[in-house]
């Protein structure tokens, strides 16, 4: 006995309901608006009080800063979709950044050339990074560890793997070709940025419209019955955590490539708190069964401006860091208002 | 000092949910000591009414007088502080506490260290649980216990603190027979200690049984109160439907009608299947076209068998064929493909996906062959599904509503098209009708007679006999994980039935 909708009049079928929206609007839902306009607020703050905020290079500095964020951010995103958590994100850039620079200087092996080398440069740590998370996927949906136990052996000791490859030293390299994947400009914006972007609209359009996409929701939202109704749950959750191994690698190359030196001890240290809150701040359930990507864009681009507002402003990092705080409780609030 | 006001008294209650209203100008009356009846169609507003009282909910409108005084809980603490518990009908307890912490939270018995004093505990947990005739262990955790028997700590618990009214929210829904009765002794006591009761159900012969009046509700209002002895089970039907005596009459108690009867080829066949310890040697069969009702008592096998059919859980022993081939499922995905549905008894817990819409939920597992490459392809989703709503009449404002908005009954529809719309040959429902009001009952009972009729075979698990006689063309009934009796045709009556529940044998052979 719920509500009184049962006494609602029948429909005519056709007349009623808007019709699923398509394109961009549809991935812009009403739950954004308020996302959305507090990021506009913080423009409009900057545009009027920061000095030289309406310039390319702020733009740029911004943009960059929170790339990596945003591409980590769209496999956690997947995987907090299903109700679970990945710990080892940073540690999975490390490995994948560790390895990057071994492969395409022909240290590891010999290739024949300098491109074949970013290829494969490119390619296996990804592929590498995609491997370690298909181990944690392996224990969530195999073995029912709790997601957040699962990650955390990788979190501990995939950086430990990451360091005793290279023995704890820094990789400096000069590889401008390489770097291209971060440093590069296409129409005046730097090729990281692209990246995040095409990654960002892609697995949004892929969470709305893909069978997988609406699986996954659907296990958050409700394993038992999702199971009940013939949905692969082990393989639908063993894959969200693979997704995010191959962001984190992603991630793990274009950080190399923008310092030119990979130093496994220090590649995505932290970021997975910084990546959960984003994505708590875009709007996702931490709970699991709803999820916006273009909300852990946005998410990620409020606590970078925000932190950037505060630095331009004078006010240290640190206390910024407390702000950050201040976001996420008022994120899981609103969450909390939404749901009740 | 006896004034006319009555022990407790509601008056024109009003609340909306958003611009929705459940009730209005809505009344509840109880007199000391008095078992109080209150019935209703899902959305009649019985949950609500019973939450403005219990301070879950604020009340728009209206006035409560609880013994004497103006009454205004704001939340079921205060409630029960106030002298007015409620038992959910969801249990609410800690199941990895022990009995006894859930008996005693939050009014823990201390020695005079200011330490849990836990032999006082155990032991006042102990004599409370005897005076319900239940013996268990009070210091194991409540959840190794059965259902029944977490059901009967939380009427327990709720009993023992010294409460002058009791609202009961569907206590049986899962209590055997005997847990039944060893409640309605404890109603009875209640009344004896001049408590009130207020008992709500969704099984009629359970308000004769125990209640003295009774309080129907409408659409929000309250349309009828009675003698419960004053009011034949049709009238009370006829009243909470709002319809007419005599159609009602027509329409037997039931929707199933004896239906065409093509009975075509065996579908599926069980034999000498154990599963874990609650099955032990349950056999069935299920022809095109037939309804075949599952029978037994709470704890004898019945779910468990459905779901090894499923694929949904392990057999140990025996064999499941379907169409003549011995299958080998070890996931739900294996008989779904092989042409199998199946609707979970919890529809809460295993059926619905509730943040998801309605279109959602009824296509669920019909995903993957709505997609190409992957894709869904939304416009023939949206085909489906409008198609549906119209057939089966699911009352929706659209399709994209939130499943967990929607009424119990048209929530119950929206499961079954997401297996009709996979065309399944075989379609098992575990208690299709739990929970959900004489109208919308009476539909579902009527749909899948229909779908019976239609050629699909149908293996219904029932705990109301009414339903399990008049809705199928064959019984099985299980008693303690065996099969003891296959009833067919005019064999099919309710003494028999029971019979076999109870003895292993049918009255009638």
């Amino acid at each position: 006995m719920s509500s009184a909708l049962e006494n609602a009049p029948a429909p005519v079928p056709g007349s009623v309901g808007t019709p699923p929206r398509t394109g961009v609007a549809s991935m812009l839902s009403r739950g954004h608006v308020g996302t959305l306009a507090a990021l506009i607020a913080l423009l409009i703050f900057n545009f009027l009080f920061t000095p030289h905020f309406a310039t390319m290079q702020t733009l740029s500095v911004n943009l960059t800063q929170v790339c990596v964020i945003v591409i980590v951010g769209v496999g956690m995103t997947m995987v907090i979709a299903t109700g679970g958590i990945d710990l080892s994100v940073g540690a999975l850039m490390a490995i994948a950044g560790a390895f990057a620079p071994q492969i395409f200087q022909g240290l590891l092996f010999p290739v024949p050339n300098l491109y074949v080398g970013i290829a494969l440069g490119i390619i296996l740590p990804v592929i590498l990074a995609g491997c370690f998370g298909l181990f944690n996927g392996w224990l969530v949906a195999n073995f029912r560890v709790q997601p957040i136990i699962a990650t955390l052996i990788l979190f501990i000791a995939g950086r430990g793997i990451a360091q005793v490859w290279t023995n704890g030293d820094l990789q400096v390299f000069k590889v401008p070709e390489f770097q291209q994947i971060a440093i590069g400009r296409v129409f005046g914006v730097p090729f990281q940025v692209w990246i995040m972007l095409a990654l960002v609209l892609i697995s949004a359009w892929a969470l709305r419209r893909t069978v997988y996409g609406r699986q996954v929701l659907a296990v958050g939202g409700n394993e038992q019955a999702a199971w009940l109704a013939g949905i692969p749950v082990r393989r639908v959750k063993m894959l969200v955590y693979v997704i995010s191994g191959v962001c984190s690698g992603i991630a793990g190359l274009i950080v190399i490539a923008m310092n030119s030196a990979a130093d496994a001890n220090l590649i995505g240290m932290g970021i997975e708190l910084d990546v959960i809150a984003a994505v708590a701040v875009g709007g996702t359930l931490l709970t699991g069964g709803r999820a916006t990507i273009i909300g852990t864009l946005l998410g990620a681009l409020i606590i970078q401006l925000v932190r950037y507002t505060l630095l331009a402003n004078g006010v240290p990092d640190a206390a910024a860091l407390i702000v950050k705080a201040g976001l996420i409780v008022l994120a899981v609030w609103l969450q909390r208002q939404d749901r009740a | 000092m006896a004034t006319a006001e009555p022990f407790l008294s509601m008056r024109g209650i009003d609340k909306s949910f958003g611009n929705i209203p459940a009730l209005t100008g809505a009344s509840l009356e109880v007199n000391e000591g008095e078992v109080m009846a209150l019935i209703g169609q899902n959305g009649a507003g019985k949950s609500t009414m019973i939450k403005v009282l219990n301070g879950f909910c604020r009340k728009d409108a209206g006035g409560i007088t609880f013994n004497g005084e103006t009454w205004s809980a704001s939340s079921p603490e205060m409630a029960q502080r106030g002298g007015v518990s409620t038992i959910f009908q969801e249990i609410n307890l800690i199941p990895f506490r022990t009995v006894t912490e859930n008996i005693y939270l939050g009014r823990e018995l201390k020695n005079r260290f200011g330490l849990l004093d836990l032999r006082r505990m155990h032991d006042g947990a102990r004599a409370l649980l005897a005076e319900f005739d239940v013996d268990v262990d009070v210091r194991r955790p409540l959840g190794e216990f059965s259902t029944a028997i977490q059901q009967m700590v939380a009427i327990a618990r709720a009993v023992s603190f010294e409460s002058r009214l009791v609202i009961m929210d569907e206590p049986t829904s899962s209590l055997d027979e005997h847990e039944v009765a060893v409640l309605f002794e404890t109603i009875r006591r209640l009344k004896a200690k001049r408590v009130a009761v207020v008992f709500v159900s969704h099984k009629l012969d359970e308000l004769y049984a125990v209640c003295d009046r009774v309080t129907v509700m409408r659409d929000g209002r309250t349309v009828a109160v009675s003698p419960m002895s004053e009011m034949s089970k049709l009238q009370l039907v006829a009243t909470m439907l709002g319809r007419d005596l005599a159609e009602v009459r027509r329409a037997g108690a039931t929707a199933f009608t004896e239906g065409t009867r093509a009975i075509g080829e065996e579908l599926l066949s069980v034999r000498d299947v154990a599963v874990g310890r609650r099955v032990h040697d349950a056999s069935l069969s299920v022809r095109r076209g037939e309804i075949v009702g599952l029978a037994g008592l709470l704890g004898a096998g019945r779910t468990e068998t459905a779901r090894a059919i499923y694929g949904a859980g392990p057999h140990e022993k025996g064999e499941i064929r379907l169409l003549g081939k011995k299958t080998d499922f070890t996931e739900p995905v294996d008989a779904i493909r092989a042409g199998i549905g199946f609707c979970s008894e919890d529809r809460k817990h295993e059926g619905i996906i509730p943040g998801m819409s309605v279109r959602e939920n009824l296509t669920l597992a019909l995903l993957p062959a709505l997609s190409r490459a992957g894709i869904v392809d939304e416009a023939r989703q949206r085909e489906i599904v409008l198609r549906f709503i119209k057939e089966i009449g699911i009352k929706c404002s659209s399709p994209e509503q939130r499943i967990r908005e929607l009424s119990g009954g048209n929530q119950q529809k929206v499961l079954l098209a997401r297996w009709l719309c996979m065309n399944p040959k075989l379609l098992i429902l575990d208690e299709p009708t739990r929970g959900i009001d004489v109208g919308a009952k009476a539909e579902i009972q009527r749909l899948i007679r229909k779908l019976a009729d239609d050629g699909l075979g149908v293996l219904m698990i029932s705990s109301e006999i009414e339903e399990i006689v008049e809705g199928a063309d064959r019984v099985f009934v299980l008693r303690d994980g065996r099969t003891t009796v296959e009833l067919d045709g005019a064999a099919i009556t309710e003494p028999a039935v029971m019979g076999a529940m109870a003895h292993g044998h049918g009255d009638v052979e």
